[in-house]
């Protein structure tokens, strides 16, 4: 009896390992992410807008409607990249994500305070081989470090009524995002 | 003999114990760091890099992208201020004030995170388009079937939630209480 009980322990026990194992490893093995989702729809370094989300459509779930959205998948492996998008009238958001969906950096136009938000956006391999001169030059340069060599770029434009959404979707329709070699 | 029956029976219960615990936490979506203000809830660290390992692996799961923290924030309600689960067939309405921030929408979705169906193809509101009193609140009536002011459709399902997100706001991280950032109450009425 007390064999069994032990052995029923060490199931425990080890099921307890098996559970945290299980959630760190999920990440790595999942085919229902955003980003592979989206790579079936949207090109590789340049800026696509995302369908309207609609009850028939769900291409990622819990999408605002109240916004127009553009993705920019990324792969950095080659060069950094430069993304400038207008901003609208109402509100306008950029978010990265690593390839695992993480939100590691979001900024908004007025937090960017221009009429262009403009980014650089690169490995931290990359940013430490930028000349140091040109780090300085560039102190109003707004560079971002990606974690992961891949990952998305979300533009976000609200359209805050529903005859707004026209114009929000053409503001994005002007983004751009261009791998941006060094040399 | 029995070293190897006792070794099966414990990596058969490791294995059913471990994977049906992932399994439920996953789908009944456990996470930490929630922030409450009466029935709605926000999970501020799910927008930023110290996302915890359970909120990665819903995001690996669902294929969400949260709200980045530095876009806004994101405040989920599953049932009404009583803790009662919304039903499509009631009567919701949702009033009172917002916490600061340039703007906000609320937004109906399926518990799987689809815009629901309905005749005026109206999922949500934003906070330029609803009608408010002189002092500033609001109700949003949330039912079947049409209503003046802020109507917005449940199609008739049987479950739904409500997602209210604010865009350029000071709520965040740093938020505990609804001293700071007042949500609207909600409060689930008749039902036929």
């Amino acid at each position: 009896m007390i064999r069994l009980a032990l052995w029923l322990l060490a199931g425990v026990l080890l099921g307890g390992v098996v559970h945290l194992t299980s959630i760190l490893l999920l990440p790595r093995t999942a085919s229902q992410d955003a980003y592979s989702r989206l790579e079936a729809i949207t090109p590789v370094n340049a800026v696509a807008p995302l369908p309207a989300p609609a009850p028939d459509n769900d291409v990622l779930p819990f999408m605002d409607p109240a916004f127009a959205v553009a993705v920019c998948r990324y792969d950095l492996t080659a060069a950094p990249l430069k993304l400038t998008t207008p901003v609208g009238q109402a509100y306008t958001s950029v978010s990265f994500y690593t390839r695992f969906g993480v939100a590691y950096y979001a900024i908004n136009d007025r937090a960017a305070g221009r009429r262009t938000i403009e980014l650089d956006l690169m490995t931290p391999e990359q940013r430490s081989q930028l000349p140091e001169d040109e780090e300085v030059t560039a102190a109003d340069r707004l560079i971002v470090e990606s974690p992961t060599p891949v990952g998305l770029v979300v533009l976000r434009a609200l359209g805050p009524e529903p005859s707004a959404m026209a114009v929000a979707r053409g503001v994005l329709a002007a983004a751009q995002c261009r791998p941006n070699p060094q040399q | 003999m029995r070293l190897v029956i006792g070794i099966f029976f414990a990596f058969l219960v490791a294995a059913a114990l471990g994977l049906g615990m992932t399994w439920l936490t996953l789908s009944k979506g456990v996470a930490f760091g929630g922030v409450s203000i009466g029935a709605w809830t926000a999970y501020p660290k799910i927008g930023t890099a110290e996302i915890d390992p359970y909120g990665r692996a819903t995001l690996a799961r669902t294929g969400l992208l949260p709200v980045g923290s530095g876009d806004g924030i994101a405040f989920v309600a599953r049932g009404d201020d009583h803790g009662r689960s919304f039903d499509g067939r009631c009567d919701v309405t949702v009033s009172g004030t917002t916490p600061p921030a340039r703007f906000w929408t609320l937004t109906l979705y399926d518990p799987e995170g689809r815009l629901v169906a309905n005749s005026v193809n109206r999922y949500g509101f934003t906070s330029q388009e609803i009608v408010r009193r002189s002092d500033g609140s609001f109700d949003i009536v949330i039912a079947p079937r049409a209503r003046s002011g802020n109507w917005l459709p449940t199609g008739g399902v049987e479950r739904y939630v409500l997602i209210m997100r604010f865009y350029d706001t000071p709520v965040g991280v740093a938020t505990r209480t609804g001293r700071e950032s007042p949500m609207p109450s909600i409060a689930q009425g008749a039902c036929p």
